[in-house]
C-alpha cells in the first residue's frame, strides 16, 4: 500500500540544517495496521507528514496504492489526499461547525453532492457512535469523543489508507483504548490500512500488526510486533519494550541469588510455558527457581516472560538451555551472576 | 492645492456649512448622521481591500499555504508606510485623489476617502492578527483533505477567525470615528466640524462638550455591539 524508499527530509534554518529522516525506506502492506514508535524528535511526525505531502521531502520517494505520490503535480496531489484520511493529536476540528458540519468538511471539498453527503455523514456518526452528538460543537465533546468525530472526518471520503498522528497521545488510557478499538475495528471491516505514529509502546502492543522503531532520523528496526516484543534487535526497541514489559530484573534479587545462571524465557500465543519447564526439571538434573514473570497481550496474543534461575552442574543447564530452545522458546541467558 | 485649507476659505465653508441661523439641535442632529454616515461607509470599504490585504498577508507569509516572500514583503512595506504617515498629513497628501475621485476635496463624500485609505492598511494588520491566532493544525487538517487555497480561505481561517475579525471591525469603526472628527476639521463635515466650527472657533464651549458625549455614546454602542456580536459567534454551541 505504501513504498517509501531513500525518503530524506532536511529542515533548512539560517544557522544550520537539521537532518529529520536520513535514507528512510519502508514498507506498509495493504490491509494491516502499521506502527511507526519513536521518541519525540526523532522524524516520525515528519515521516507520517511525508506520506500525503503535507512536508515536502528533500529526497527519496513514496508510492501510495500504485501512484507516485512524491511526483504528483498540485491538482492531482489534492485528489489524491481526498483517498489518505488523517487523524491528529490535537483532533484540529473546526470551532465553528457542529459535528456534522465538520463530518462534512472533507466531502464538501471532494463536492459530493449535498443529499449524498449527508446520508454518509449520518453513516459515519454511527461508525463512530456519535449520532446523538450530531449538532454539537466541539468544544463541549470530550477528548475520545473529538477523536471519533476526526475519524468520522477522516472516513468520509472512503479512504484507502488512514493515517493516524499521535491520535491518541492526549487522551487518557482508558479513552485510548476505545479509540484503539475502534481504530481496529474498521481495519477489520474496511480492509483499510493504518499507518500509525505513537511514541507509547501501549498503542503499538494494542493494534499493530507490523513496527518500525525510529531513532535518530533512521529507521532501526522493522518487524513483526510479537517478533519484536519477544526478541528486540536493538537498544532502541528494547527499551521501547522496557517501558511497558517489566523486562529489568530488579537490582536486590540479584544480590541474594548468588549461585546459579539466570535465563529469560519468552513465550508467545500457546506455548504454555509451565508444562515445558516441569519436563526440563525431570529430564536434567537442574532445579528451577522462578524470580520474575508476566503475561501480557500482544495484539490479541499472549506474551510471556519468565525469568528463570537455573542450579546445577554446568554441562546440566547448558542441555537444558538448549532443550528449552528445541521446544520453540526464546531465551535470552542473563549473565551469570 | 494648500490655499484650498486656509483659515479664511475654511470660514465662509462653514458658515454656509451649517448656515448661522440653523437651529442647534438639528444641527447636532445632521452632524452626527453625517459621521456615522461617513464611518459606516469607510468602515465597510475599507474591510473590502484590508480582508483581502490581510488575507494575502497571511497565506504569502513563511510556511503558509501560498508562500510568496516578494509578495508579503512588498505588501508589508507598503501597509507599514502608509500606517507611518500621520493622518492628518494623510488627509492632506489625498486631496488630489479625492478631487479625482469624487470631484471635490469638502465634504462628507470627500472624507471618505481618506478615511478609507487610511483605514485599509489597519484592517489589514488587525486581520491578519486574527488569521495568525487559527492553530496551524486546522489548516493542515484541510490540506490533508484536499482542500485548495480557496477553500482554506473560505472554510477554513475566515470562519474560524470570525469572533476575532467582528472585534476587529469594532476598534476599526471607533478609531474611524476618531479620524472622522479630524477630516471635520480640515473640511469633512459631521461632528468634527461642529465642534471644532462652533465650540473652539467661536468658543461655544458647551457645542464641543455635547458633540464630545455624542462621540463617547457612539463608541460605547459600537463596542457593546461588537463585543456581543464577537460573543455570538464564538460561542455558537451554547
Amino acid at each position: 500500500m505504501i513504498e517509501i524508499s531513500n525518503l530524506t527530509k532536511i529542515y533548512k534554518t539560517p544557522s544550520h540544517d537539521v537532518l529529520a529522516l536520513d535514507k528512510v525506506s519502508l514498507k506498509v502492506n495493504k490491509g494491516e495496521i502499521f506502527g511507526i514508535i519513536g521518541l519525540s524528535g526523532a522524524g516520525k511526525s515528519t515521516l507520517i507528514r511525508c506520506i500525503n505531502m503535507l512536508e515536502k521531502p528533500t529526497e527519496g520517494s513514496i508510492i501510495v496504492d500504485g501512484q507516485v505520490i512524491t511526483a504528483l503535480d498540485k491538482n492531482e496531489l489534492r485528489g489524491s489526499r481526498q483517498k489518505i484520511g488523517m487523524i491528529f493529536q490535537q483532533f484540529n476540528l473546526l470551532s465553528s461547525r457542529n459535528v456534522f458540519d465538520n463530518i462534512m468538511f472533507p466531502l464538501e471539498i471532494s463536492k459530493v453532492p449535498v443529499n449524498e453527503a449527508k446520508k454518509r455523514v449520518s453513516e459515519l456518526l454511527e461508525i463512530v457512535g456519535l449520532t446523538d452528538k450530531a449538532l454539537v460543537y466541539p468544544d463541549q465533546l470530550s477528548g475520545g469523543q473529538k477523536q471519533r468525530v476526526g475519524i468520522a472526518r477522516a472516513l468520509a471520503n472512503r479512504p484507502k489508507l488512514l493515517l493516524s498522528d499521535e491520535a491518541t497521545s492526549a487522551l487518557d488510557p482508558q479513552t485510548t483504548k476505545s479509540i484503539l478499538r475502534l481504530l481496529k475495528d474498521i481495519n477489520a471491516r474496511l480492509n483499510l490500512t493504518i499507518l500509525l505514529i505513537t511514541h507509547d509502546m501501549n498503542v503499538i502492543k494494542q493494534v499493530c500488526d507490523r513496527v518500525a522503531v525510529i531513532d535518530n532520523s533512521r529507521i532501526v528496526e522493522v518487524g513483526d510486533v510479537l517478533k519484536i516484543f519477544s526478541n528486540p534487535g536493538t537498544p532502541t526497541s528494547r527499551s521501547f519494550i522496557n517501558s511497558i514489559v517489566k523486562q529489568e530484573i530488579p537490582e536486590e534479587l540479584l544480590q541474594n541469588n548468588g549461585r546459579g545462571q539466570l535465563i529469560r524465557v519468552s513465550f508467545i500465543g500457546d506455548s504454555a510455558g509451565e508444562p515445558i519447564i516441569s519436563s526440563m526439571i525431570k529430564v536434567f538434573d537442574v532445579k528451577a527457581n522462578i524470580i520474575y514473570g508476566n503475561i501480557d497481550r500482544v495484539k490479541d496474543t499472549p506474551f510471556g516472560n519468565l525469568v528463570l534461575e537455573l542450579t546445577g552442574a554446568d554441562a546440566d543447564i547448558k542441555e537444558a538451555i538448549k532443550f528449552l530452545h528445541e521446544q520453540g522458546l526464546e531465551i535470552e541467558v542473563l549473565h551469570n551472576v | 492645492m494648500f490655499d484650498l485649507i486656509t483659515a479664511i476659505d475654511l470660514n465662509s465653508f462653514f458658515v454656509s456649512y451649517f448656515g448661522d441661523n440653523a437651529w442647534m439641535p438639528q444641527k447636532l442632529l445632521v452632524a452626527t448622521w453625517e459621521t456615522i454616515y461617513m464611518v459606516a461607509i469607510s468602515t465597510f470599504l475599507s474591510y473590502i481591500f484590508g480582508l483581502v490585504l490581510g488575507i494575502i498577508l497571511v497565506i504569502t507569509s513563511k510556511n503558509h499555504i501560498s508562500e510568496n516572500k516578494s509578495v508579503n514583503s512588498v505588501l508589508g512595506s507598503i501597509v507599514n508606510a502608509t500606517r507611518s504617515i500621520p493622518f492628518i498629513i494623510f488627509l492632506i497628501l489625498v486631496i488630489p485623489l479625492t478631487r479625482i475621485l469624487v470631484g471635490t476635496s469638502i465634504g462628507t463624500v470627500a472624507s471618505i476617502v481618506p478615511l478609507t485609505l487610511a483605514a485599509i492598511p489597519f484592517v489589514a494588520r488587525l486581520v491578519e492578527a486574527s488569521l495568525k491566532e487559527i492553530e496551524w493544525g486546522l489548516v493542515e487538517a484541510a490540506l490533508s483533505m484536499g482542500a485548495n487555497t480557496w477553500e482554506i480561505i473560505t472554510k477554513v481561517l475566515l470562519p474560524e477567525a470570525k469572533p476575532s475579525i467582528l472585534l476587529g471591525v469594532a476598534i476599526t469603526t471607533i478609531n474611524l470615528i476618531g479620524y472622522s472628527a479630524m477630516a471635520g476639521i480640515v473640511g469633512g463635515g459631521g461632528l468634527g466640524t461642529l465642534a471644532y466650527y462652533y465650540g473652539f472657533q467661536r468658543y461655544q464651549y458647551s457645542i464641543m462638550w455635547i458633540t464630545v458625549i455624542v462621540l463617547i455614546i457612539m463608541v460605547q454602542a459600537i463596542q457593546m455591539i461588537g463585543d456581543r456580536l464577537a460573543n455570538q459567534a464564538s460561542n455558537k454551541g451554547r
